[in-house]
C-alpha cells in the first residue's frame, strides 16, 4: 500500500471514530456553522466535540504547519482528507475569515513571531476575524479608500468608516486597510491588525434584501492602533505603506477560492432535480423551461470541466495568473442563473417568505443572496476589466 | 489524468499548428480552391501531406498501420484545421470513417485503411436523411438479396460525398424507422451501380451530396460490424465525429477571437484604439471566457471517450452544444467588431462565420445536443 493509501485508510478510520453523526448532516442554517472566537457558543454537544477533536489534531487548518496549529499535511494528503470528509458529508469543524483570508496573508507576508502568535489563535478558533476593506465611497475602486491612520510614534490614531464588513458585530479582531500616506495612492496604505473592542470602534448591521444582516458598517473614531504587539509581532502585515500588495494578494486568493467552488454543487447540473421537483408537486415542466434548463446544464457541466482544468493547471504551475478572475466571473453568473431557474421551477411556492414548508423562505432568501455573488470580492464588471487588460492585453486605462 | 496536454501531445500540437499555419492557411487552401470552383472543395495535395505527417492514421490502430492514438490527439489536429479553416477530408475520413472501419472485418480494414493512411483515399459518411441531424430515424433500406443486400433510399447533405472513394452508409435491415435495432452499416464503393449523387456547394465553400440508392447491390462483405447490430458502430462513429467537430469548432472560435482582439488593438476611431472602449472590452472578455470553457469541456469529453467512460456520451453532447454556442458567439462578435470590413470577402473573419455555420449543423446543433443532455440526465 502506498503512503497515501495508508493515510487514506487511517483518515477513514479516524473520521469514523471521531465525527459525530449529527456533524455528517448538511448545515441547515447559520447556527450550524461554528465560527469560533471569544463570544462563540456551540449550538450542540456534537458541534463542540467535533470542533475540539479537530482542533487537537490540527484539522481545523490541515495544511498549515504544525507549529502554527495545523496538521502539516502535504497537498496530496490534504486532498485525501477533503475527499474523505466529503464522502461522509462531514461539516467543516471551524469556519473563519482568519483561515480563509488573514491566514494566507500572514503565511506569505508575516514575521515568524506574528505567525506563531496569530495563526495559532486562528487555528484554535480563539479569535474571530473580520475584514475591513470597502468604504462607502470605495467599492470597485477600492484603492481610493480614505480611512486614515495618523502617525503617533508607537501607534496610529485611526479615523474613518468601513462598509460590507462581514460579521463585524460578531468579530473579535479586524484586519483593516488604513491610509497612512495621503500623497501616494497605491503605496500609502497599511494592512493593520487590531482588536474590535478598542475604544472608538462601533458596528451597525446592514439589513439586506434577503432579510439577513451578514454585513456591517464599521466606524472608527480616534481608535488607537499599536504598531507592535510584542517583539517581532508588528501590528500590521507586510510593510508600512505597502498594504496594497497584501490586499491584492488576498483579492486574488479570494477569487481563486470562490472560483474553486466551480466543481461543487453551486454550478452543477440541475435539470433532473427540477424535473423531479415538478413531478412531485404535480406541475408539468414547461417545455420552454425544459429548454432553458438543458442549456443551463450544458453551461454548468462545461464549467465543471473548466474548474477541473483550472485546478489541474494551477497545481502544475500552468495557466494564466489572471485566470481566477475569469472563473469568478463565470461561476458567480452561473450561480445566479441557477437560482433564477430554481425559483421559476418552484413557481409561487418559492415566493413564500416565512412558511415551514420552505424552511422559512429559503428558496427566495437564497435566490436573493446569490445576487451579491457577482458584486462581492470584485464585481463581474471589474473581472471583465481585468480579463481584457491582463489576459487579452487590450489597450487603455 | 490532468486536463491539459502531456508532453507528447504538446509536441504534436506544435507540429500541427506550424503545418496548418504554413500549408493550410486560407490563401493556400480555402480561398485557392474556392476561387477555382474546385468540385471537391479541398486540395488533394494537403491531404497527402497530412498522410506523410501521420495525421491521417491517428485513430487507426498500430496493427492496421496507423498511429493508434486517441481523440485528444485527433482533436489537436482538428483544432488547427479549425483555426486555419483548412478544408480537408480529415474529419469525415480520418475520424468518422476510420472509427467505423476500425470495427470492421480484416478484409474491410485491409481494403480501405492503407489508402486512408497514405492520404490518397477519401471516405464520406451517409447517415442523415433530412436537413437536420436525426440519426435516430433511419429509413434507407437494405434488403436481403442472394448472398448480399439491395440498398434503396436517400441520404442528405453527405459532406464530400462526391469526392469520396467509399461511403459509410447507415441503413435499415430490419425493424421500423425509429428502432434502435435493425441498423446495419455498409461500405459502399463510389462506382457502385444504381447510386447517384447530386452535389451542392455550401455556404462555407465545402461540397455535400444528396445521394440516391436505387437498388444498389452489395456483397455481404460490405457490412461493417454486425448485421442488424449497427447502432453500436454508428454511435461510436457519431461520438468520434461529434467530439471531432467540437474540437474543430474550438479552433474556429479561437481563430476568430484572435483575429478580433488583434483588430481591436489596431483600429482607431474617435482618436482612440477601439480596444480602449469598455463596451468592446467587456464583450471581448466575455467571449474569451466562453471560448476557454468550450476548450476545457472538449478536452474533458475527449479524455472520457479515450478512457471509454460511461460519461462520455453526456460530455460529448455538452461539448458539442457548448462549442456551438461559444463559436457562434465568437464569429458573430467578430464580424460586428470588425465593422464594415467584417462584411467584405477580403477579410477572413466572414469565412470563420461561414465555416462555423456549417460546423454547427454537422452531426447535431446546440439544440439537438442540449436536448440530448436533458434526455441522458433523465428529463
Amino acid at each position: 500500500m502506498s503512503d497515501l493509501e495508508t493515510f487514506r485508510s487511517e483518515t477513514k478510520a479516524w473520521l469514523e471514530a471521531n465525527c459525530p453523526a449529527e456533524m455528517r448532516e448538511p448545515a441547515r442554517d447559520e447556527a450550524d456553522i461554528y465560527w469560533g472566537g471569544r463570544k462563540a457558543t456551540f449550538s450542540s454537544d456534537a458541534q463542540k466535540q467535533w470542533f475540539e477533536v479537530c482542533r487537537d489534531k490540527g484539522y481545523t487548518v490541515p495544511a498549515w504547519p504544525t507549529e502554527y496549529g495545523g496538521a502539516g499535511l502535504a497537498p496530496a494528503e490534504a486532498k485525501v482528507l477533503r475527499q474523505e470528509m466529503a464522502a461522509i458529508g462531514a461539516r467543516p469543524p471551524l469556519s473563519s475569515f482568519g483561515i480563509w483570508m488573514l491566514g494566507p496573508a500572514l503565511l506569505k507576508f508575516g514575521t515568524e513571531e506574528q505567525k506563531k502568535h496569530f495563526l495559532t489563535q486562528i487555528a484554535r478558533g480563539e479569535i474571530r476575524w473580520c475584514q475591513g476593506y470597502s468604504e462607502p465611497g470605495s467599492g470597485s475602486d477600492l484603492v481610493s479608500m480614505q480611512t486614515f491612520g495618523e502617525d503617533k510614534g508607537d501607534s496610529w490614531t485611526v479615523n474613518g468608516q468601513k462598509i460590507w464588513t462581514s460579521y463585524a458585530d460578531h468579530a473579535d479582531w479586524i484586519f483593516c486597510l488604513v491610509r497612512t500616506n495621503k500623497d501616494d495612492k497605491y503605496q500609502g496604505i497599511t494592512f493593520m491588525l487590531f482588536d474590535m473592542e478598542s475604544k472608538g470602534v462601533s458596528t451597525k448591521p446592514i439589513l439586506l434584501i434577503s432579510g439577513s444582516s451578514p454585513f456591517c458598517e464599521t466606524f472608527f473614531d480616534d481608535v488607537s492602533v499599536p504598531k507592535s504587539y510584542g517583539e517581532n509581532i508588528p501590528g500590521y502585515v507586510g510593510e508600512i505603506n505597502r498594504g496594497w500588495d497584501v490586499a491584492k494578494y488576498l483579492l486574488g486568493h479570494e477569487r481563486e477560492m470562490i472560483s474553486g467552488m466551480g466543481g461543487g454543487e453551486h454550478t452543477a447540473a440541475i435539470g433532473a432535480a427540477m424535473n423531479r421537483h415538478s413531478a412531485k408537486t404535480g406541475d408539468e415542466l414547461d417545455p420552454m423551461l425544459r429548454g432553458d434548463l438543458a442549456m443551463f446544464d450544458v453551461d454548468a457541466l462545461a464549467f465543471t470541466a473548466m474548474s477541473e482544468k483550472f485546478m489541474d493547471e494551477m497545481k502544475a504551475g500552468k495557466g494564466h495568473p489572471a485566470q481566477p478572475n475569469m472563473m469568478k466571473y463565470v461561476g458567480t453568473e452561473l450561480n445566479k442563473r441557477r437560482h433564477e431557474l430554481m425559483m421559476t421551477t418552484s413557481g409561487s411556492r418559492s415566493l413564500e417568505w416565512e412558511s415551514e414548508e420552505t424552511s422559512g423562505g429559503k428558496p427566495s432568501k437564497n435566490w436573493l443572496r446569490t445576487k451579491a455573488n457577482s458584486i462581492e470580492g470584485g464585481t463581474s464588471e471589474v473581472m471583465l476589466n481585468v480579463i481584457s487588460k491582463r489576459i487579452l492585453d487590450l489597450p487603455g486605462a | 489524468m490532468p486536463l491539459f496536454h502531456n508532453e507528447d501531445q504538446a509536441m504534436l500540437a506544435d507540429t500541427a499548428r506550424q503545418f496548418m499555419a504554413e500549408e493550410g492557411n486560407t490563401t493556400k487552401q480555402l480561398r485557392h480552391w474556392r476561387d477555382r470552383d474546385c468540385p471537391d472543395g479541398f486540395g488533394h495535395a494537403i491531404w497527402k501531406q497530412m498522410g506523410e505527417l501521420g495525421f491521417t492514421g491517428i485513430l487507426v490502430s498500430e496493427d492496421d498501420g496507423g498511429l493508434g492514438m486517441g481523440h485528444v490527439e485527433a482533436g489537436i489536429v482538428l483544432e488547427e484545421i479549425g483555426r486555419n479553416l483548412t478544408p480537408s477530408p480529415f474529419l469525415t475520413s480520418s475520424v468518422l470513417a476510420a472509427t467505423a472501419l476500425g470495427k470492421g472485418s480484416n478484409d474491410l480494414r485491409g481494403r480501405y485503411l492503407p489508402g486512408l493512411i497514405l492520404g490518397e483515399s477519401v471516405y464520406a459518411v451517409a447517415v442523415d436523411e433530412t436537413a437536420k441531424h436525426r440519426p435516430e430515424k433511419i429509413t434507407t433500406k437494405a434488403e436481403k438479396s442472394g448472398n448480399g443486400f439491395k440498398l434503396t433510399g436517400k441520404k442528405s447533405f453527405v459532406v464530400q460525398g462526391a469526392s469520396a472513394d467509399m461511403l459509410v452508409v447507415a441503413a435499415r435491415t430490419s425493424g421500423s424507422d425509429g428502432d434502435d435495432d435493425g441498423i446495419t452499416l455498409f461500405a459502399v464503393p463510389k462506382d457502385a451501380a444504381n447510386m447517384s449523387q447530386e452535389p451542392v456547394r455550401l455556404v462555407d465553400s465545402s461540397v455535400a451530396s444528396h445521394v440516391t440508392f436505387d437498388g444498389v447491390d452489395l456483397d455481404g462483405d460490405a457490412v461493417i460490424g454486425e448485421v442488424d447490430g449497427g447502432r453500436e458502430v454508428l454511435n461510436a462513429m457519431l461520438n468520434a465525429g461529434r467530439i471531432g467537430a467540437a474540437a474543430e469548432g474550438v479552433g474556429v472560435a479561437s481563430g476568430a477571437m484572435d483575429m478580433t482582439t488583434d483588430y481591436l488593438k489596431q483600429r482607431k476611431q474617435f482618436g482612440k484604439l477601439i480596444g480602449e472602449f469598455q463596451a468592446l472590452q467587456h464583450r471581448a472578455a466575455h467571449l474569451y471566457s466562453e471560448v476557454e470553457i468550450a476548450r476545457a469541456v472538449t478536452i474533458k469529453a475527449q479524455q472520457l471517450l479515450d478512457a471509454e467512460s460511461e460519461n462520455a456520451d453526456l460530455m460529448i453532447s455538452v461539448a458539442k452544444a457548448k462549442v456551438a454556442k461559444a463559436a457562434g458567439l465568437s464569429v458573430k462578435e467578430g464580424v460586428q467588431m470588425h465593422g464594415g470590413i467584417g462584411m467584405t470577402d477580403e477579410y477572413d473573419i466572414g469565412l470563420y462565420m461561414k465555416r462555423d455555420r456549417a460546423l454547427q449543423e454537422f452531426l447535431g446543433d446546440a439544440y439537438y445536443h442540449a436536448g440530448r443532455v436533458a434526455e441522458l440526465s433523465g428529463y
